[in-house]
């Protein structure tokens, strides 16, 4: 069984900053990680390769730098990485995106046939969550998102029945297999890896792919000639004019007796609304 | 969609849309209406609400798109459709679609799009609406731009759709050039509800799924419905108490639920406390937990951090209460108490349980 699982490498969103004056971003010294929603799909696909006793391929598409988000994935437990990168595919949108990493899926296709490929749910940076059924578009593979559980994969006839969240309760689906599964969050508990898996890890040697290397044809497609998105400003969210009135006891009250005195004075429905709702 | 990428800044000559004879052809602006079990979800109304703005700015018709299997509730989804502002309800009736599957509804939506041609379609930023959204873009070949805040037409008539990015930390516009439709998606409450418009009504348009069951792959096996469904009304709620990691220690959350109860309002939180186990994952209030418009918003020992802050900010009143003068909650709060949460929330617990009490006595 050969799954591909798609991890971003992401900025550690915590910790960025925006510059007072010029309004940018101060990306510097901000430290990465893996988008922490991919880590339970990836989880997820290394205990089916351990149930199955398939191979786990992580891959990224990225600056050079990405490789340390792959070299992250096998010390966890991954079997091998390649990343996705080349100057054509700087500014792609989704679309551009999930094209550049189905060809890559498509070409690991060619020499070790992918039964399942795992995107996270969404990422963290772009926070979309369209690259999954987008790729899965591309490839045609089944799709399954927002998975809460993998009942069971019957690898012989093809099948994967799962557990998806859906409004109001959860849908059990069955389908075939190669297909494409977003995990829920806080689904599974993401593993530490082993010792072995360190090691190997710094031995593994990352398959670095441009373009032409994925099978890319028409670059056209790629980056942001292949976007029909484009960004046309980035801005920080404006400030409230007035600040919040602070609400001080009156001589002799107490302050909670004060504080239910301007919530009405301030709405005058809210009474009836706390009436209703409290069946009073 | 895009993701902020200011370092790529778009090249020039790339930012004008220049659409083709064909995506001329393009009008009108299309809302999803979710009908899911029976059941339309609200952000479908909040969506033609919208919808209904940018049609009459674009001077075009605003349509919904009904897709379910025959009875259903979708009778009842398309005349309210009509209610909530749609001139025209395009819809797909067929067994095949009475659950949600992402084959049977990308194959429904993107033949209704390549036949009638929309300039603009929303969607809702829910679970079926996000899954069936990419799948379309995709097979469209057009711009998608998920999770919206704010939707404008701009001059030269192309829609600007505005999003947080980095995290949240910041807004970005984007456009979606030289393809149609232009989509999006909006999440839930970020709209406000539309005023329902008893007895209006609208055209109606018919068209067939044309598949068959054997040729569908994905197959229902079941459908459970959740037991409690304890998280159903945050979002709708119209009073919501919320604590922050300022309550100190788990047992205090106990607190929040208290004052929750004697108002009859749902309770929440703010994410680190889902990531320490605290409350549920369904009770994160912020950009990457629910949204919430209610009439009284309380938030007790949360910073306001932009990502809690962009949860809230549609609340009608926020009352915040924090240790720190300068805690930036304070920036966006109509009214705030600088003071323990601890001691105010169970005084704020009582003040209510005596005024509700004493009103009701009165009557
Ligand atoms: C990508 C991303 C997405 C995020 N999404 C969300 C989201 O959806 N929702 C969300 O909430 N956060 C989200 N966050 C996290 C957000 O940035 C903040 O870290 C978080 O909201 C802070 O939670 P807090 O206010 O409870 O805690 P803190 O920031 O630690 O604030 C605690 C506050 O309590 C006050 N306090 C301390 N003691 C008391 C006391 N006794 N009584 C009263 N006040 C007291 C302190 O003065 C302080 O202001 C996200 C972050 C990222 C990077
Ligand atoms: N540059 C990338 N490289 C590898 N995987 C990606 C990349 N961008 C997105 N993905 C995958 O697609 C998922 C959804 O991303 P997004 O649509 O940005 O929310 C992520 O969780 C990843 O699994």
């Amino acid at each position: 069984m050969h799954i591909v699982v798609c991890i971003k490498q992401v900025p550690d969103s915590a910790q960025i900053r925006v510059h007072p004056v010029t309004n940018t971003i101060m990306r510097q010294g901000v430290p990465t990680i893996i988008n922490p929603y991919d880590l339970y799909s990836l989880e997820e696909a290394l205990r089916l390769r351990d149930q199955f006793n398939g191979k786990v391929t992580v891959l990224t598409m990225g600056p050079p730098m990405a490789d340390q988000a792959l070299r992250k994935a096998l010390s966890i437990g991954a079997d091998a990485a390649v990343l996705l990168s080349d100057r054509f595919f700087a500014g792609s949108d989704t679309l551009a995106t999930s094209f550049a990493l189905s060809s890559a899926i498509a070409k690991l296709s060619e020499t070790d046939p992918v039964d399942m490929v795992f995107c996270g749910k969404q990422t963290i940076d772009g926070d979309t969550a369209q690259v999954g059924p987008g790729i899965a578009k591309r490839l045609e593979l089944n799709q399954l998102t927002y998975v809460e559980k993998i009942r069971a994969v019957d690898l012989g006839a093809r099948k994967i029945t799962v557990e998806r969240r859906a409004e109001g309760g959860v849908q059990v689906l069955t389908t075939a297999l190669p297909c494409l599964v977003t995990m829920l969050e806080h689904t599974n508990t993401v593993r530490r890896g082993t010792m072995a898996d360190m090691l190997r890890a710094a031995r593994t040697e990352i398959t670095v792919w441009n373009a032409a290397a994925a099978g890319i044809a028409d670059i056209a497609l790629c980056g942001l000639k292949g976007s029909p998105t484009v960004v046309k400003k980035v801005f920080a969210p404006q400030p409230r004019k007035e600040k919040a009135k602070m609400i001080e006891a009156a001589e002799g009250g107490d302050i909670a007796s004060a504080t239910v005195a301007a919530l009405f004075a301030a709405d005058g429905r809210l009474e009836e609304t706390l009436f209703r709702q409290t069946g009073a | 969609m895009s993701e902020a990428k200011p370092a790529a800044a778009p090249s020039r000559g790339k930012m004008k849309a220049e659409l083709s004879d064909h995506f001329k052809t393009y009008k009108d602006v299309w809302v999803f209406v979710e009908v899911e079990r029976g059941q339309v979800h609200p952000v479908s109304w909040e969506l033609m609400g919208e919808g209904r703005k940018l049609a009459d700015k674009l001077g075009v018709e605003l349509a919904g798109v009904v897709m379910g299997a025959s009875g259903d509730g979708c009778d009842a989804a398309i005349a309210t459709a009509y209610e909530y502002g749609a001139d025209k309800v395009y819809t797909i009736q067929d067994p095949l679609l009475a659950d949600y599957r992402n084959e049977t509804y990308t194959k429904g939506m993107t033949e209704l799009v390549n036949t009638y041609k929309p300039e603009i379609l929303l969607l809702g930023a829910t679970n079926l609406g996000r899954d069936l959204a990419g799948s379309v873009a995709t097979t469209l070949k057009t711009g998608l731009t998920a999770d919206c805040t704010a939707l404008a037409i701009d001059d030269d008539r192309s829609l600007g759709a505005t999003r947080p990015t980095f995290g949240g930390s910041l807004l970005c516009t984007i456009y979606t050039l030289n393809v149609r439709p232009q989509m999006a998606t909006i999440r839930p409450r970020v709209m406000a509800m539309p005023d329902r418009q008893p007895g209006r009504s609208g055209g109606i348009v018919l068209h067939p799924l044309g598949m068959a069951e054997e040729s569908v792959v994905t197959k229902i096996l079941d459908f459970i419905p959740d037991a409690a469904k304890e998280d159903a009304h945050l979002a709708y709620a119209d009073v919501v108490v919320a604590g922050g990691v300022g309550l100190g220690k788990p047992e205090n959350f106990k607190l929040v639920k208290d004052l929750a109860a004697v108002l009859g309002a749902e309770y929440g939180g703010s994410r680190p406390l889902v990531q320490k186990g605290w409350i549920d994952a369904s009770r994160q209030i912020g950009q990457t937990g629910k949204t919430i418009r209610p009439r009284l918003y309380i938030a007790a020992g949360i910073s306001g951090a932009i990502q809690h802050r962009v949860g809230v900010e549609g609340a009608d009143q926020i009352l915040a209460i924090n240790t720190d003068p300068n805690a930036p909650i304070f920036d966006f709060a109509h009214q705030g108490i600088v003071g323990d949460a601890l001691t105010v929330l169970p005084a704020l617990t009582e003040a209510f349980r005596r005024h509700l009490s004493r009103s009701q006595a009165a009557e």
